[in-house]
């Protein structure tokens, strides 16, 4: 079991203040909590930030702690001295947070029944634990509809009472039209329920992964078209890729880079369905003959073109 | 490591647009009193689909949205109008990242010369 260093979880020195510990802590959880928090691990760092406020702010717990001395460093293997928690009378019961959510090294100093209290339904009939998951999907899978397998670890314990990963490899139809953000609850695949309780739901959040042609803003789509200058100019029909295959889209005679036009209807399929935005982004022809470079110039003379006129320069 | 794996058998519903809940089932879900569900509504958290709180329905969201603000309130030991103003910074944040993403948040210049005239 490894040694936690709850000062150092906390960022407080081994004298600060329960004032201090209280401030630090406040701070920390406005960082690492996982509604708020944009940290991967957010999770992990606010059990444990959970777990050494509740150690720190209980002035008995502290002093056990304490006791332990401090030459300890977070991470090294543990085993608690014989009698160091004896003089030391806990007022019992924890204070808040997911108690059964604490470490290992937490249990073997205040003891496993601290794990416990947050749990005292077991002799009830109690609907399993909900899970959570985040599921990365393609574009694609959203436009047409798809079957995933999602790989998902569950921590469970074994015989011997460890602690292992196992996977689950769920087959989940991602319905057609689903968008990012929104999520998808599969009834009874939560954790197992308690007595005669049901079991819990999964609850998957879906998230796009980045297309290369496509940006995704709700059930619409943005997609930037380059042209020509002479088709933005003069107008021209062109080809333009959606997901539901090519569109052919008229470019109006005079268009301006940046020029958002509309395919209805083209975005992800909903009722109604979204729509997709062309941007034009009008491109160069590179000045990389002599040629190409005769008719630039010639450009320049004939059009008497100011781009930077409403700048007055 | 071990592996199982299952079939799609069971029921699965997009939560945003194809649940409805009443009151009971998310004093249920959320484990709390009716109580703080109407606080939840009365504050704006949750908007239930229907006027009257006996034919009160709320979507399948409901559920996360009613959750995350009793978190936010636990955690935080905040009052449940601090968890509401977090919760709508948080939408806030969310949907401008999203339309960011939109935008193409990839754009940033080439350091050109320069000289002060």
């Amino acid at each position: 079991m490894d040694y936690k260093d709850y000062y150092k979880i906390l960022g407080v020195a081994r004298d600060a203040t329960q004032d201090d510990i209280k401030r630090s802590y406040r701070k920390l959880a406005r960082k690492y909590h996982p509604d708020v928090s944009k940290e991967a691990n957010a999770e992990a760092l606010f059990k444990e930030l959970g777990e050494a406020y509740e150690v720190l702010k209980d002035t008995e717990k502290r002093a056990a702690y304490n006791q332990l001395g401090d030459n300890w460093k977070g991470g090294q293997e543990f085993r608690p001295p014989p009698d160091w928690n004896a003089g030391f009378e806990f007022s019992g019961g924890h204070t808040g947070g997911d108690a059964k959510d604490y470490s290992d090294f937490f249990g073997s100093l205040f003891g496993r029944d601290f794990r416990k209290d947050g749990d005292g339904r077991a002799s009830f009939h109690a609907k399993g634990q909900d899970h959570h998951a985040k599921v990365l999907i393609d574009l694609e899978d959203t436009y047409y509809g798809a079957t995933r397998a999602i790989t998902l670890r569950v921590p469970v314990v074994d015989a011997q009472g460890h602690v292992i990963t196992r996977e689950r490899v769920l087959n989940v139809n991602i319905p057609k039209g689903i968008r990012e953000g929104q999520h998808i609850r599969l009834s009874g695949q939560g954790s197992a329920g308690m007595g005669e309780g049901k079991a819990g739901d999964l609850y998957l959040k879906i998230e796009l992964r980045s297309h290369p042609l496509y940006r995704v803003d709700g059930k619409d789509l943005y997609l930037d078209l380059p042209v020509a200058p002479w088709e933005a100019a003069l107008g021209a029909t062109v080809k333009v890729p959606t997901l539901g295959g090519i569109v052919e889209l008229k470019i109006p005679e005079g268009s301006v880079s940046g020029r958002k036009l509309r395919l209805k209807g083209r975005g992800i399929p909903s009722d109604p369905p979204g729509d997709c935005y062309v941007m034009l982004e009008i491109m160069l022809p590179p000045a990389d003959t002599e040629s190409a470079k005769d008719l630039y110039r010639k450009m320049a003379q004939e059009l008497n073109f100011n781009p930077r006129a409403k700048m007055g320069v | 490591m071990n592996t199982e794996n299952s079939s799609p058998q069971f029921s699965i519903c997009i939560l945003e647009e194809q649940t409805q809940l009443t009151l009971a089932d998310l004093c249920r879900a959320c484990a709390v009193h009716e109580a703080q569900i109407i606080e939840l509504v009365d504050i704006g958290v949750l908007e239930p689909l229907s006027r009257e709180p006996i034919h009160w329905r709320f979507d399948g969201v409901s559920v996360l949205r009613a959750r995350m603000a009793l978190r936010l309130q636990r955690d935080f030991e905040i009052d449940l109008a601090g968890a509401a103003l977090a919760l709508e910074l948080l939408d806030e944040i969310e949907s401008l990242r999203a339309r960011l993403r939109a935008m193409g948040d990839d754009r940033h210049g080439d350091d050109a010369e320069q000289k002060m005239i």
